[in-house]
């Protein structure tokens, strides 16, 4: 493999110094983009802001409208309508030049450098940007598959599940019972399902309060683990129990018809059912042939370029780089190191040292606002963590109402650093 | 007295004469500039500003009858608060410390005078334990920032793709819901806040994070990219 790719390569590189002029004669470098959310939308962005029309750009995402998929909790808990969440690609395709195909990847020939789409068409690039998001891994919650997702929704993609999971939760008996199978590491999100947890409770607290949340959880810890507990202990006090591995949750198994949970042998009768699976990089990513054993896409830290093939980049939740969790802001702090390296090859702009940062908001209640972040480095290993902070229990009530209000700030923020 | 003067001999071998406390009775002559917007004293009430007794040792916008603005309200949750060290940046330069604070003054750049203007305030703040100089914090590194610092010419496109790590919640078009704006912020000032929380004086554990790894010419070149930029 390694010998004909490097044959390959010397071949192109002499055709180069042949048809020089042929190239200039040619089209722009072609980047195509596949998934248009934090990742894809901003690395699209990005290429055509800085290389000023240099760079021919295709974004291709099949919803027209996106959903995020953060700050869909808020939505759950009543703290934001749903069409705040929608944004469309319209100004990256008028004010930045950048052609947006709605239509899904379902083929990419790395020999060929082409992308095929779902409707037939097959786009060429120099450069392509996988940022795919996740999927689901089959059989990790038994019982569970896409066709009992109407009954035991994930809504752990922004859409129609997540408005499916809170009619749900709304239209639930009085004093029933609403459970999370979350999910085992790694995943979309690490404080997700427990931010998810606190806004379900927030909305049965007023609506059904005499509600019970059970979480059945695979994994020993979690994040933010004590600001949450802390966090229920003082608003939703008696309403949330979990179950951890010591309990037998990671041998749990799911019957979508009798509504049931079975814990490690014992039968739970649940009247919601929120399974959240174990996750792998979005499917296209092991279609192009560049996962690894984990279902991942493994990356050069310094470019974001899939290990397998460098004229690939991988972004956000898909890509396994190392200490970054999989957000929307490691996606989009991931995609401006990309579109660096991928103007640096295909016009010769300048490259500088890759640098990322993360921070992750959660709501646990009205104006009780918690963060988590870290900022990275590019090793030659992995992206590593350089320094860290998280927010502190027992923060005044000030504090943590400033640190809501500045997740407002970050969400209005990522979503036009992503739009434009 | 004899024990004020050691304090102050060993205060002023720092490199900042604002560091020690200064000469009350002239700072009482350099308060006139400040009349206009803050009573100090007995009696003294909110005018423009809030009235400044009892401000050593104090949380930063802790009146609950003053209608201080969104950025000092914003820096009163990040606990600042009221130090002999943290007075001394924000009446230097006081959109170092507060970005979007209302107070109309464009600072007081000679370190001495800074010193006896707040050896002045300090009179009024009336608590012992407030008393900045028994605070540890009182002897606490120089926040003056170096003038080779300041001078450093930046690359606003350098700045340009350094920005990408801020613009992921500073909006570029100077909206600042929950976020202040850095759009359009005067170069220095830029630079002195992101040295104060490159310093930790300035509270924020995100802020403090991302310029904490910034290097002198990195902070100036983003300084110089935001400088250019236009709110709309």
């Amino acid at each position: 493999m390694l010998n004909r790719r490097g044959f390959l390569s010397s071949v192109a590189a002499t055709g180069v110094a042949f048809s020089a002029p042929m190239v200039l004669a040619q089209a722009r470098p072609r980047v195509v983009v596949v998934g248009g959310g934090a990742g894809g939308a901003t690395v699209a962005r990005y290429l055509a802001k800085d290389s000023k029309g240099a760079l021919d750009i295709t974004l291709v995402e099949p919803t027209r409208t996106y959903y995020t998929c953060f700050f869909s909790n808020l939505y759950l808990g009543g703290f934001r309508e749903w069409e705040s969440l929608a944004h469309s690609y319209g100004k990256l395709a008028a004010d930045y030049g950048i052609n947006v195909v709605h239509d899904l990847a379902v083929g990419v020939d790395r020999g060929a450098k082409t992308v095929t789409l779902g409707g037939g068409h097959v786009l060429p690039y120099d450069r392509l940007v996988l940022s795919p998001g996740i999927d689901f891994k089959d059989g990790s919650v038994p019982g569970w598959g896409l066709e009992s997702q109407n009954i035991m929704p994930h809504a752990y993609k922004a859409g129609s599940q997540t408005q499916l999971l809170k009619a749900q939760v709304e239209n639930m008996r009085e004093g029933g019972t609403f459970c999370m199978i979350a999910p085992p590491n790694p995943y979309r999100c690490p404080p997700g399902p427990y931010e998810r947890v606190s806004m379900i409770a927030h909305m049965l607290k007023e609506k059904n309060p005499t509600a019970k949340i059970l979480i059945v959880d695979p994994k020993e810890r979690y994040s933010k683990q004590g600001l949450f507990e802390e966090g229920w202990m003082k608003h939703y006090p008696g309403m949330i129990d979990r179950i951890g591995p010591d309990f037998g949750a990671a041998n749990t198994e799911v019957r979508p018809d009798a509504m049931e949970v079975v814990i490690d042998g014992s039968v739970e009768k649940v009247d919601v059912c929120n399974v959240i699976p174990a996750q792998k990089a979005g499917v296209i990513a092991a279609i192009a042939g560049i996962t690894d054993d984990a279902g991942w896409a493994p990356v050069i830290p310094h470019t974001m370029q899939s290990r397998m093939d460098e004229n690939i980049h991988v972004l956000g939740d898909a890509s396994a780089q190392g200490d970054m969790p999989k957000s929307g802001f490691s996606a989009n702090s991931q995609a401006k190191v990309a579109a660096m390296a991928i103007r640096g090859a295909l016009t010769g702009s300048s490259v500088f040292p890759a640098k990322f940062s993360n921070t992750c908001w959660s709501l646990i209640a009205t104006d009780d606002g918690v963060k988590v972040g870290a900022a990275y480095e590019a090793t030659d290993e992995k992206i590593a963590s350089v320094d860290s902070f998280v927010s502190q229990t027992g923060e005044d009530a000030a504090l943590r109402k400033a640190t809501y209000e500045e997740s407002l700030g970050w969400y209005a923020g990522i979503t036009a650093d992503m739009f434009g | 007295m004899f024990g004020r003067l050691l304090l102050l001999a060993i205060l002023g071998a720092g490199p900042a004469a604002a560091q020690g406390l200064g000469d009350a009775a002239r700072g009482a002559e350099l308060f006139g500039q400040c009349k206009r917007c803050h009573q100090i004293g007995a009696g003294a009430v909110h005018r423009i500003g809030p009235h400044l007794n009892r401000i050593f040792g104090r949380k930063i916008g802790a009146h609950d009858d003053y209608p201080y603005s969104k950025s000092m309200k914003r820096a009163a949750a990040d606990g600042l608060i009221w130090t002999l060290e943290t007075l001394d940046t924000y009446i230097e330069n006081p959109k170092s410390l507060v970005s979007g604070t209302r107070m109309n003054f464009g600072g007081i750049k000679d370190a001495g005078d800074r010193a006896d203007l707040l050896a002045y305030l300090r009179q009024f703040s009336d608590n012992p334990a407030n008393i900045p100089e028994a605070e540890p914090t009182a002897t606490a590194t120089d926040h003056d920032i170096d003038p080779a610092i300041l001078a450093i010419q930046g690359d606003p496109a350098y700045g340009e793709y350094l920005s990408g790590e801020c613009t992921t919640c500073h909006q570029v078009d100077g909206e600042d819901e929950g976020i202040p704006s850095i759009t359009a912020w005067p170069a220095e000032d830029f630079v002195i806040a992101l040295h104060n929380y490159k310093r930790k004086t300035r509270p924020h554990p995100v802020m403090q994070m991302i310029a904490g790894r910034l290097n002198d010419e990195e902070i100036a070149a983003l300084a110089a990219y935001f400088a250019t930029l236009d709110a709309n």
